[in-house]
Order: structure tokens, then sequence, then C-alpha cells
């Protein structure tokens, strides 16, 4: 009787309990224990062949992965405060808009509505050195009469990148931002008029306070999404010249499929995925901070 | 401390006309309440003092300079809203203090400042909570320690009590009250509680649909009502206001029933028709009303009471007379049944009377 009563449950669970094994936890565990091994797309016996740590060794101590990883945490850095301080720049002036603010947002969110593919070739189009828009724009105004090599130089292709990443990505902070000013009482603000604040100490001691909450959110989707940033760069610089612009998920996906090395490709592929974790945690602990401290009723 | 003057102003919100033209001057270290119904302009005319609403026409005059166009950080005032609109996230002392921090005094005044304030309002075990963590009351005394922490030349309340409880409202009232006498500064506050008003206030002013109907002291506004609306407004339970017919000097209400013209009011211009107001302490069941005083002119008539509402120590009496339920104020209780007729003293020397065209009161011949 009793076994019966705790297996009912159980039986009702198991067609949701064997999906979730079929589809994560299997996965997950051949991948985590593909990355174990020396692993070849080419020669499926060597899946058997248990080499221990040695893949994450050989990455963690090849040049090519750090280089790739610092890359990634840097454009995860510059992209994410540009991001923000753009996004807070144009929330706090669509915040002023009386009149078509609902046309101005729902044209804000443009960039969000194309796929990164076609962010990438655009931005690949808009910087290629000779018939791109931007080294005509800037010949013509006469501010340079050599062609920038936008794409082929390692730094300014990482710059072209960056802008992609911006332009596209922006709205995320800015909505979120948006969303949080319009959702902010006006009384404190009212009260820090009075109490003698300008209007930038109004910003800075009331305002801000309030939408902090809203920009770690943004922070944190957008450090997942950069942290596994792909595709934008493989349209255009494919990880290149000469692997100035690789990045980890790039060189995942190089070593996984062009290189076939699967047991070495999952291996970097955790990494990031720790780094994308620290990442999260390290966000959702500030906005847990900035909730409390307004004392967020949400 | 100055004054603050207010000329023509008028606030519009696209067709609407929130304030329409009032004229005020607020002497200084005057207490000055705003009174009205809901919706009357209260708080529009408060924000335009503050700075906080921009003025559609007319100006505003803080220490007879104008500030029409001054931001409300250089208008010298400090404002305590009716949602208190604490910082939530600072604490007690940081709230008190930060005017003081944003206008960059040093640490050392600051400190004691807030400790200053936080005597005055008995705040001291609570410097260090967050606003969230306490009570109505306190946050409502938070509010107006950070008014006063600022010295400012003007104070500006809008409602500040209203969200407390009544108990509490009462105890809040005496320390406004207390405080003033204490910081002497010009106040304007806002309220549509008339005791608040006729308790605090040097003079009152009484607001309706964007306009002023009437500003005068507590005593004046009570006494001598300039028009029906405050009439009405001003008293608790509320004047008794019935429209009649004049005729030979006679007021004669629609079924008949009369009441002569008040002593005091024969030779006036009234016209043949008028509302005749009498406070339900000037009308009570004969015997139970306050001692007649000189000069009452006592009429009695036969009344039918129709609904009692003891209060402990006093009785309300409804009692129809005229076609009309008058209440009166009965001291000292006596048994009364519904539906049994009773003597009524109205005493007519206390009466108002009204115009039916305009509602100014009709100003007296003598008496
Ligand atoms: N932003 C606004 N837009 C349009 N009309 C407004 C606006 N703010 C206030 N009003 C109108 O102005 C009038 C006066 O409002 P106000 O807030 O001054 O009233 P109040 O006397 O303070 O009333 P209460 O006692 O309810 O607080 C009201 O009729 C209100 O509807
Ligand atoms: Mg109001």
């Amino acid at each position: 009787m009793k076994s019966l009563r705790l297996g009912t449950p159980f039986l009702l669970l198991l067609p949701a309990i064997v999906v979730l094994l079929a589809t994560v936890a299997l996965p997950l565990a051949l991948s985590f224990y593909s990355s174990l091994t020396p692993f070849k797309l080419t020669r499926p016996e060597t899946l058997w062949v248990f080499v221990g740590a040695r893949n994450y060794v050989n990455a963690f101590t090849d040049p090519v992965f750090w280089a790739a990883f610092g890359r990634t945490v840097l454009l995860l850095t510059v992209a994410l405060n540009l991001e923000m301080l753009l996004g807070l720049g144009l929330a706090l002036l669509m915040e002023r808009v009386t009149r078509g603010q609902r046309l101005l947002r729902t044209l804000m969110m443009f960039p969000m509505m194309f796929s990164p593919i076609l962010v990438g070739f655009q931005f690949k189009f808009m910087f290629n050195d000779n018939v791109g828009l931007i080294n005509n724009a800037l010949q013509s105004l006469g501010i340079t009469d050599a062609a920038i090599p936008w794409l082929i130089n390692g730094t300014l292709a990482f710059i072209a990148i960056v802008t992609a990443e911006v332009w596209s990505s922006t709205p995320v902070f800015a909505i979120l931002i948006l969303a949080g000013l319009l959702a902010m009482p006006r009384e404190p603000i009212e009260a820090a008029k009075v109490d003698g604040c300008t209007p930038w100490q109004s910003f800075r001691y009331v305002t801000w306070p309030f939408i902090m909450p809203f920009a770690y959110i943004a922070m944190t989707i957008r450090s997942l999404d950069v942290g596994r940033a792909y595709d934008i760069v493989k349209i255009m610089t494919d990880g290149g010249p000469a692997r100035r612009t690789e990045l980890i998920w790039t060189l995942v996906a190089r070593t996984a499929y062009s290189d076939a090395r699967m047991g070495a490709a999952n291996a970097m592929a955790y990494a990031s995925i720790a780094l994308s974790i620290v990442f999260t945690v390290y966000f959702f602990r500030k906005l847990a901070a900035a909730r409390t401290q307004i004392a967020a009723e949400w | 401390m100055a004054t603050v003057e207010l000329e023509r102003l008028v606030k519009r919100y696209g067709p609407i006309e929130a304030v329409r033209a009032i004229d005020l001057t607020i002497a200084d270290g005057e207490f000055v309440a705003l009174v009205g119904p809901s919706g009357c302009g209260k708080s529009t005319t408060l924000r335009m003092i503050a700075g906080l609403e921009e003025i559609s026409s007319g100006a505003v005059r803080i220490g007879g300079e104008v500030v029409n166009d001054l931001p409300p950080r250089s208008r010298n005032i400090s404002m305590v809203f009716q949602s208190y609109a604490l910082y939530p996230h600072m604490s007690v002392r940081e709230n008190l203090g930060f005017s003081l921090k944003v206008a960059k005094r040093p640490q050392a005044e600051i400190d004691r400042r807030v400790a200053e304030a936080s005597d005055i309002l008995h705040l001291n075990e609570l410097l260090d909570r967050r606003p969230s963590q306490l009570s109505g009351g306190q946050r409502q005394r938070v509010a107006m320690g950070r008014a006063i922490v600022r010295k400012p030349e003007v104070f500006l309340f809008d409602e500040p009590l209203s969200n407390l409880d009544a108990k509490l409202r009462t105890q809040m009232r005496t320390e406004i009250k207390l405080l003033h006498a204490r910081v002497p500064s010009t106040v304007v506050y806002v309220t549509h509680d008339q005791v608040e008003a006729m308790t605090l206030a040097d003079r009152i002013v009484i607001m309706r649909d964007g306009l002023i109907e009437q500003v005068g002291t507590p005593d004046e506004v009570f006494r001598r009502p300039a028009t029906r609306f405050v009439g009405a407004f001003i008293g608790s339970p509320t004047m008794n206001i019935v429209d009649a017919d004049i005729v030979d000097g006679r007021i004669v209400f629609p079924n008949g029933d009369w009441l002569p013209v008040p002593d005091r009011f024969v030779g006036a211009r009234l016209g043949n028709r008028c509302g005749l107001g009498i406070r339900p302490d000037d009308v009570y069941p004969t015997g139970h009303g306050l001692p007649s005083a000189a000069g009452s002119q006592v009429v009695e008539r036969e009344a039918i009471v129709s609904v009692i509402e003891p209060l402990g120590n006093e009785t309300l009496v409804f009692a129809s007379y005229g076609g009309h339920d008058w209440v009166a104020r009965m001291l000292n209780p006596s048994p009364l049944e519904p539906g049994r007729p009773i003597a009524m003293s109205f005493d007519l020397a206390k009466a108002h009377l009204f115009s039916t065209d305009h509602g100014r009161a009709i100003e007296p011949t003598g008496g």
C-alpha cells in the first residue's frame, strides 16, 4: 500500500523526468564526459579513451585560449559599459518626451528586431575599407584620405565589433532603464528639488538608486548575451585576421567543427560557462543589494 | 521668515483652470491654512509656491522678490508632502541631513542640526532606521524634521496629517503648534480637515473651484462667513441653511411655516428670497441649549423629532420644521422619541442670511 502511494506521484512525473533526462541531463553528462577524452568527430573510437583533465590543462596552458578568453572579458566590459551609458542617456531623453513616446519607444527597439547575423553583414559592409560607408564618409568629409583598414587591423576590428554589438543591444538597457524611470515614484524627486538639489544632484542621489536594479537586470541579460557572442563576430571577422578578434565561442566552434576536436572544444566551453556563471552571480548580488537599498517591493 | 504674496495667480491645465487668479498676502511668521473641498486647487497653489508647478500667469513673491522663474532650490522653502516622500534608500539620519549635504555644509554642522531636529521631534532612537521600518506617525515626524533642518524662510505643508489615524492626528497637531511657537516661520498649511485649520492657523483661506471664497481668522470665518459656501464648509455639524421667501418681515418656508426676519437684518436689502443659516449650536430643544447670552433673540417653534444621534457628551437632534430637518445640538440630554413634537428654540441673533443669487452673506444692519 505504502509503496503504491509513493509510486503514483512518481509514475505521473515519469514522462517529465524522462524528457528532462534525455534533453538536459544526458547531453550535459555526455559533453562533460567527452571533455575528459580526446574525442575527435572524425575518429569516433576516441570517445572511449579517457584522458582525465588533459583537455583542460591544454586549454589553460594555451595562449590562444587565454587571448580569446581575455578578449571576451574585454568585449563584455567595454560593450556593457558603453551600452549602459548610452542606454541610460536614451532612457532619460525618452522619459522627457511628452508626445509620441509610444512610437519612439517602438522605434528605439528597432535594432533588436534584426537577426545578429544580418547586423554582422550590415556592419561588415559599412566597415569595409574600400566600399564601406564609414570610410566613404570619413574621406568625403576630408577627415582622412587613406582608407582605414577597419576589419584588418586587430584593434580597429575589435572597435568595429563593439560598435555593432552596441548598436544592436543598447535598446535592452534603454528599455529596462526607462521602465525603471517610469515606475519610480515622483515624490522623492520633488522632495529632492525642494531640498535644494540641482538636477545633477537629484539624479545622482535619488533617481540613480531607483533605476540601479533595472540597470543590473539589463547587465545580467547582456553579460550572458555577450558571454556567448558568436554570430556578429563570425560574420564580420570570423575571429580574424589571424585570430586577432577570436572570442571564446568562435574558438570553441573552430576547435569543434573545423578541427573536429570535440573533447577539447567541450573543455573550453565549460570554461566559458564558468565565466558566465561568475558574471551572473556578481550582477545578481549587485541587484539584490540595490533592491534592498530602495526597499523595493518587487 | 519671509512674506509670501500671490498676485493674480493662475494655473491652467489645458482648458481647465485649476487656480483662477487668486490674490493672497501672507505676513512674515504667519500660519495660514488653505482649506476647501477636494479638487479646489489647494495643492496646485502650494506647488506653485514651491516651484514644482509652472505658473500659468500672475506672480508669486517670497520676501518681496518675484520667484516665478526660480527653481525650487533657490526659493528657500521646505515642503512636507502628503505621502511624506522620504528617500527610501537613506536612513532617517541621512534623510534629515540630505538638504545640508547637497548644500555642502560641513559635517559637524550637519550633525548638529540633525541632532537638534531629532531632539525636537523625538527621533533619536530612530536615526539609523530606514523609512520602511517606521510607522506612519514616525515617517510623518521624519518628513517634518527634514523640513525644519533646512531652516527655510517658508514652510509648505500639503495635508501632512491626512494619512494618520485620528488619535495620532490630534497628537501631531499639537506638536505642529508647539513647533511653530518654537521655530518662528511663515507657514502655508493645506488641509481639508477644518479642525486642523481652526486650531493651527492664524488665518484661514477657504478655496472653492480655484477661487478664494474668504480669508480670515478662525473666529471671523466661523462667526461671519462671507458666503453660503463658507458657512456650510466651516463648522461641524454643518450649518443649517434653508431657502425661504421673504414676505412682510417674515421668512416663510415652502410649507407656510415661518420665522421672523432677525432683528439685526431689519431694514437690510433682503430681496424676496434668501437662504437662512443657523448653526446647530443656535437651534436646540428648548431648555437644552447653551445658556442664552445677552443679545440673543430666541424664537420658539414646535418641531417633529426625526432622528437622534447621541455622541456621549452631547446629542444631535434632527427635527423637522418648515419642511426642513434642522440639526440641533442638545446639551444635558433628555429622552426624546422620534415622531414626537418638541419645542425648539431658534436663536435668530446668530442667524445668517445669504443671497440666493450669488451666495454672498447679506450685511446685517445692526445688532
Ligand atoms: N496634472 C494635471 N492635469 C490636469 N488637471 C489637473 C492636474 N493636476 C491637478 N489637476 C486639476 O486641478 C484641480 C485642482 O487640483 P489640486 O490637486 O490642487 O486639488 P486639491 O485642492 O489639492 O484637492 P485634494 O484635497 O483632493 O488634494 C483639480 O480639479 C484637478 O483635477
Ligand atoms: Mg491636494
